[in-house]
């Protein structure tokens, strides 16, 4: 297995073992079918998988969980630095003013605070210079959330020119963030840590293996859950507050969704929220249904990164504060130095799911198949044989992953079936 | 080759625009599956969801057969709709018969038999007035 295969293995979502209880809803949400129960227990298919955290948000039982870092990860550099986005001011609602979050999270244990909001504003220009050179009526697929472009490239790989080859606001602002720690402190670039708190599991994955760059300029990610807390506790004894918010209006609305594609100030664009809802786009511009568009932000969480499944507060409380802060807010000076790489340095593997074979004659056999199973089944899409559909069932069944008998209908008309022998059996014996 | 075919029977709801572009999703999650294209996976999808979209308009719905071979695929649309009264008019860009209402809901642009005929490697239409339209679609796999 090459490097580039073993790119979309790595994940951040995890199953909790004991916690599962085989419900099956995890199943029916998830928006790559990659879940599937076996045994009682979730199973998470790691080649369709993409992080977003949907079953995290949904799992009734709590048993999916994000592996991300503890504050303990601070302790392996000599100079921390929080890289805060946007989405994380909308968290508490004592922050009418970003400098109160700031000030507050460099007192819970990191040397500085470094706006994840600037790096977002480096993107907009960058985006705007793309889309004023722009030819072609290809519409421009934003990258910004790394839980889509993975989306793209398990189910959407024709999408792939698409998508803006660009780094994201989180790794611009790491690489600032550096830059000026080793300006200001004289140490070398391995001494400093730089920590992004994360509403998401798609962005722990983005920074332990990015999918389209050589390396993350992000040391660590601990979630905003394991923040809030400490956080709360600074912010409720905290008297003087350090004016430390230099990011402005077009980036700090990047928190909610639409924010990013606002601060382009274009006017043919399409903002979508919600995995489901980008799948369904996604699906309209591969179909050429979507004509004047010139560009689509597309993320993966309903609200946008306010309603990643890491966060505390609900997604339209924190977008309303967002909102608020950014009312009267200026726009900043957007300047980033040349030696800022925006652009991704690695061609991303795109790895759409397998087809049913790799000959296309034997793939033909299997769809017939699978069609004949699928009218065999009730076609419920109740769950409980453990995939997400009568359809997916019968494609696990052709592909060697189920049974037919796991669907309890079929297994009770079997059983019935038998029965019904075993009676006129035994007619025969006593005639 | 009959073994290495896949048959695929569709029935298309008649004036419901929510449903129309169902077959089409199916059949290009089918393509997906069988490991075509993307390129001959979108020409399949754009020209059946037009043909689709024409049923639902101009006919009262009707039957959709498609026949999936390494080589080629096949769509065969059958309406019980007017039949078209000019196929020549209705091949050109622009021309349309299709009534405000419709218009309103941005379809009946004209482009739909245009759309089909240069998505598509064959396109043959049989139409008869008051009976029903049959297109029959094919894109080859090159």
């Amino acid at each position: 297995m090459s490097a580039e295969k073993t790119n979309l293995l790595y994940h951040s979502v995890c199953l909790e073992q004991d916690l599962c209880k085989g419900c099956t809803t995890c199943i029916r949400l998830c928006p790559t079918q990659a879940i599937r129960v076996q045994n009682g227990k979730a199973k998470i298919i790691r080649e369709r998988c993409i992080d977003c955290g949907e079953c995290v948000r949904r799992c009734p039982y709590h048993a999916k969980k994000v592996v991300s870092d503890g504050f303990d990860a601070l302790s392996q550099y000599k100079y921390n630095i929080a890289l805060v986005a946007p989405a994380f001011c909308g968290q508490f609602s004592k922050a009418t003013d970003i400098n109160v979050i700031l000030t507050g999270l460099k007192k819970t244990g990191f040397d500085d605070v470094f706006e994840v909001a600037r790096g977002a504003e480096v993107i907009t220009q960058k985006t705007r210079e793309i889309l004023a050179e722009k030819k072609n009526d290809k519409p421009i697929i934003s990258s910004a959330c790394p839980a889509v472009v993975r989306l793209i490239a398990v189910r959407f790989p024709s999408l792939s020119e698409n998508v803006i080859p660009l780094t994201s606001p989180m790794e611009v602002a790491a690489q600032m963030a550096r830059k000026e720690a080793r300006e200001k402190t004289g140490l070398s670039d391995s001494e400093i840590g730089t920590f992004f708190i994360s509403p998401c599991p798609a962005k722990v994955t983005a920074v332990k293996q990015p999918l389209a760059l050589q390396k993350s300029d992000v040391s660590g990610v601990i979630s905003v859950k394991d923040v809030y807390i400490r956080l709360a506790h600074t912010l409720s004894g905290m008297t003087e507050v350090e004016k430390l918010s230099v990011a402005g209006r077009d980036g700090v609305r990047w928190a909610r969704s639409g924010g990013e594609a606002e601060a382009l100030g274009i006017k043919n664009y399409i903002a979508v929220d919600g995995i489901h809802n980008v799948i369904k786009i996604l699906e309209e511009l591969e179909d050429e249904k979507l004509k004047n568009i010139d560009y689509i932000e597309a993320l993966a969480c309903v609200s946008g990164c306010t309603g990643g499944p890491l966060n505390v507060e609900n997604e339209f409380i924190a977008n309303s504060r967002i909102r608020n802060i950014t009312e009267d807010m200026e726009n900043a000076q957007v300047k980033a130095d040349e030696d800022i790489s925006l652009f991704w340095d690695k061609k991303v593997d795109y790895q759409p799911f397998s087809p049913l074979d790799s000959d296309m004659g034997e793939a033909m056999r299997k769809m017939a198949l699978l069609e004949e199973i699928y009218q065999r089944l009730p076609q419920l899409d109740c769950g409980s044989c453990g995939s997400p559909t009568c359809r997916e069932f019968a494609e696990d069944i052709v592909r060697g992953k189920a049974q037919e008998k796991d669907c309890i209908f079929r297994l009770r008309e079997k059983i019935e079936m038998l029965a019904k022998e075993i009676t006129e059996i035994s007619k025969m014996i006593n005639e | 080759m009959a073994e290495n075919s896949v048959k695929l029977h569709y029935n298309v709801d008649a004036s419901d625009f929510t449903v129309a572009g169902q077959a089409s999703g199916a059949v290009k999650k089918v393509l997906k599956q069988l490991g075509f294209s993307a390129d001959v996976i979108r020409r399949v999808a754009v020209a059946m969801y037009e043909c689709e979209i024409n049923m639902v308009i101009h006919a009262d719905g009707g039957e959709i057969d498609v026949e999936i071979t390494p080589e080629k695929i096949r769509m065969i649309h059958k309406d019980r709709g007017p039949g078209i009264k000019d196929i020549e008019k209705a091949m050109q860009e622009g021309y349309s018969t299709a009534d405000e209402k419709v218009r309103e809901l941005g379809f009946g642009a004209g482009m739909g038999l245009p759309n089909m005929k240069r998505y598509t490697d064959e396109m043959n239409i049989s139409t008869e007035l008051e009976k029903g339209t049959v297109v029959d679609m094919t894109v080859l796999v090159k």
